[in-house]
């Protein structure tokens, strides 16, 4: 099974090591991982910001790179969404529906394709988990809390296989973090409240660590608690599932 | 005034922000428990979904089958094309029977027409009855939330309101002394007033009749007292048969508030024994947003206001930082579409977190259409040129391997060396609350080619 290694542009500039982590997590396992050198970005920053006709280079250039690959799997749900989702308006050639169709974030890629059931991770650390929304609601990696169902959470399920790590309970389990791309400098106001009430809710129920599917969230998040100088630390969910 | 403005003049009182927040979270809370309690309630928002889908798909026809079925009834049936036009056809119904005393109840329809300014204008007194429209009429302000217009004011606010304008005593603040004083004084206005007014949930083209679901009741007293009766509706209130009645009054009131069912459900259907009953069926807009279709589905809308409640974003900067009579999730897909450049800023006022499409009884794809309508604004020249060229240029940087890795590496050696009086300016929204991420000296990429010569 051939693997390319996607690392979403703003992980790859400001946290080689949320790559790192998921290049050696992937390693683990029976694949072959690559990382093709070729990549740069899927192009949502510019489509969400209602510049889809300026991000369709990169959807080409995406496809282009990854076309190769039985799976192409990143540390986020967010890139991995706006690929599944939003390269829809390009001609839907073969390789663009390969493309599509294989792009999964690394929860699915881990629980849905390689079906793990053990993980050799230790994290001895109280975890507060933030539902990243275009995972949770995009991807439907867990069962948000609007819908009626039977509840689950792929993120949850990964992490409950890290010996020694408790996660705490969220008075709102799954409220957005106020990132939102290009939204957290145009309703700056709006976007840091919404963090900062994220962090308390963490705070209040005695997280240590704070953790996301996404480095988009986090890097607002860590942005906010850098500047409060509280004590929580921020980590993507890849480093502590490849934490030993 | 920009969303983002109103909002950050908002959030500056920050512990009314966390009142505001936390009081309509805990309707979002009930509404949870509602829907938890019905474990058929993900097929229940399809149901609604797709009769509503078939209503749009059909529209004419069933708005001519309600006429033609409330006529038999002998209910007076007018069109409006336009709000002004809804606005002239209420105030000729009152001036051919001569009455200028209105008590109104539960209508949005007519805060979009704007009636009341245009009936005071002509001499009609209108009485907003239930008690959260009775608030802000008697403030003079628009309603912050469809389902609770006053949700923005606390008591101590209300109480002086009404100590200025009721004579109640100065300085109260006890709930029940202040609905009291309400109750009063909106008695002596349905005893005196002439006519009832109403908006309508649902109009049944089957029966010809109409439905209005309130707790407080004042639509059925201001029905009751009077001779002539109005029920102003737009024209996508239409559901086809009185039986689909139950899956939406299901999923309304748990929505909206998460109660099982609202107090009172009337059901109206003729004019009472010598009086007069009209419906008015009002357009603005509507045909025109049938016809857009990416956002034709924004009309299944059943006014539950439970995307607002789910709302990050609208709990955090208050219903009036929408400038729109129906503001948050809905309002921003249903405004770019009556006026795209006055409203261009609100499809932008989300995260597009997806939360209001999950809570819609009737599954309307809000967030995908916050969405479209961005690229429709950009695409017709909305947006302010410092976003438009950025955008533009990163379009460009990032679509090109060798151009991305220059700049990467460029704007990580600036965020390194330049001192944090240049980085952190007045100009850097991001930076006022918040620090920008530590810039490594070396990418995920320059450390995998470092390790994986040869790649």
């Amino acid at each position: 099974m051939k693997v390319g290694l996607f690392v979403p542009c703003y992980v790859d500039q400001f946290y080689p090591q949320v790559g790192i982590a998921t290049l050696e997590l992937l390693r683990q396992f029976d694949v072959a991982v690559s990382y093709p050198m070729q990549q740069t970005c899927c192009g949502q920053p510019m489509a969400n910001s209602g510049c889809e006709k300026d991000a369709i280079p990169s959807y080409h250039h995406f496809v282009e790179t990854f076309q190769g690959f039985d799976y192409i799997v990143a540390p986020s749900g967010s890139c991995t969404y706006h690929v599944r989702k939003h390269f829809d308006v390009i001609e839907q050639s073969k390789p663009v529906q390969h493309v599509r169709a294989r792009t999964l974030d690394i929860s699915e890629f881990l629980l849905d394709v390689l079906q793990i059931k053990r993980l050799p991770a230790k994290f001895p650390h109280k975890v507060g988990l933030h539902q990243s929304c275009h995972g949770l609601r995009g991807l439907r990696l867990g069962q948000g809390s609007e819908r009626v169902g039977t509840a689950y959470s792929k993120t949850e399920q990964l992490l409950q296989m890290v010996e020694g790590l408790e996660l705490i309970t969220l008075d709102r389990q799954d409220e957005c973090c106020g990132f939102g791309g290009t939204f957290a400098v145009s309703e700056a106001a709006v976007s840091a409240k919404m963090g900062k009430d994220r962090i308390a809710d963490h705070q209040r129920n005695g997280a240590e660590v704070l953790t996301a599917g996404d480095m988009s969230c986090l890097m607002h998040l860590e942005g906010l608690i850098r500047r409060q100088q509280s004590e929580i630390k921020v980590i993507h969910l890849v480093e502590i599932l490849n934490a030993k | 005034m920009q969303h983002a403005d109103k909002a950050a003049t908002f959030i500056q009182n920050e512990s009314k922000t966390d009142w505001h927040n936390a009081s309509i979270w805990r309707a979002r809370e009930k509404r949870d428990l509602a829907a938890h309690g019905i474990p058929e309630w993900e097929q229940l928002r399809e149901l609604a979904s797709q009769v509503k889908d078939n209503v749009l798909s059909n529209l004419d026809q069933y708005l001519l089958q309600f006429e033609e079925a409330a006529k038999r009834n002998g209910v007076q049936v007018h069109w409006a094309a336009t709000a002004e036009d809804h606005n002239r056809i209420v105030l000729d119904i009152l001036q051919k029977n001569k009455l200028s005393k209105v008590v109104k109840s539960k209508s949005m329809l007519t805060e979009e027409c704007h009636l009341n300014p245009f009936l005071e204008a002509n001499g009609v007194e209108v009485i907003d009855t239930d008690l959260g429209e009775r608030i802000i009429q008697l403030r003079d302000e628009p309603p912050s939330h469809i389902v609770a217009p006053a949700i923005h004011l606390k008591k101590e606010e209300i109480g002086e309101l009404f100590h200025e304008k009721l004579g109640t005593e100065k300085g109260a603040t006890d709930p029940n002394y202040l609905t009291e004083a309400a109750r009063q004084h909106l008695r002596s206005a349905f005893m005196e007033s002439q006519a009832g007014l109403t908006g309508v949930n649902f109009a049944v083209a089957e029966t010809g009749g109409v439905v209005i679901v309130t707790n407080e009741g004042n639509s059925d007293m201001g029905v009751h007292l009077n001779k002539v009766q109005i029920h102003c509706m737009g024209i996508e209130k239409i559901i086809p048969r009185a039986q689909d009645l139950g899956i939406f009054v299901r999923l309304l009131a748990r929505s909206a508030i998460g109660q099982a069912i609202s107090i009172f459900t009337s059901h109206y259907h003729r004019p009472k024994a010598g009086g007069e009953m009209h419906y008015v069926i009002v357009d603005n807009g509507r045909s025109e947003h049938l016809g857009r279709e990416d956002f034709r589905n924004g009309l299944k809308c059943i006014r539950c206001g439970a995307c607002m409640n789910t709302c990050p974003v609208y709990r955090r900067s208050g219903g009036h930082s929408y400038g729109y009579t129906i503001p948050g999730p809905i309002g921003s897909i249903l405004t770019p579409g009556k006026d795209l450049k006055q409203h261009s800023d609100l499809p932008f006022a989300s995260t597009l977190c997806g939360s209001c499409s999950d809570v819609c009884p009737v599954k309307i794809d809000i967030h995908e259409q916050l969405y479209k309508w961005r690229q429709i604004i950009a695409e017709e020249g909305h947006l302010n040129r410092s976003k438009r060229w950025s955008m533009r240029l990163a379009g460009k940087i990032l679509s090109n391997p060798k151009a991305y890795r220059r700049f990467g590496r460029l704007a990580r050696w600036a965020l390194r060396v330049m001192p944090s009086s240049m980085v952190y300016n007045r100009w850097n929204d991001w930076g006022k609350e918040r620090e920008l991420p530590t810039a490594p000296k070396q990418s995920f990429k320059e450390w995998y080619q470092e390790n994986h010569p040869g790649s």
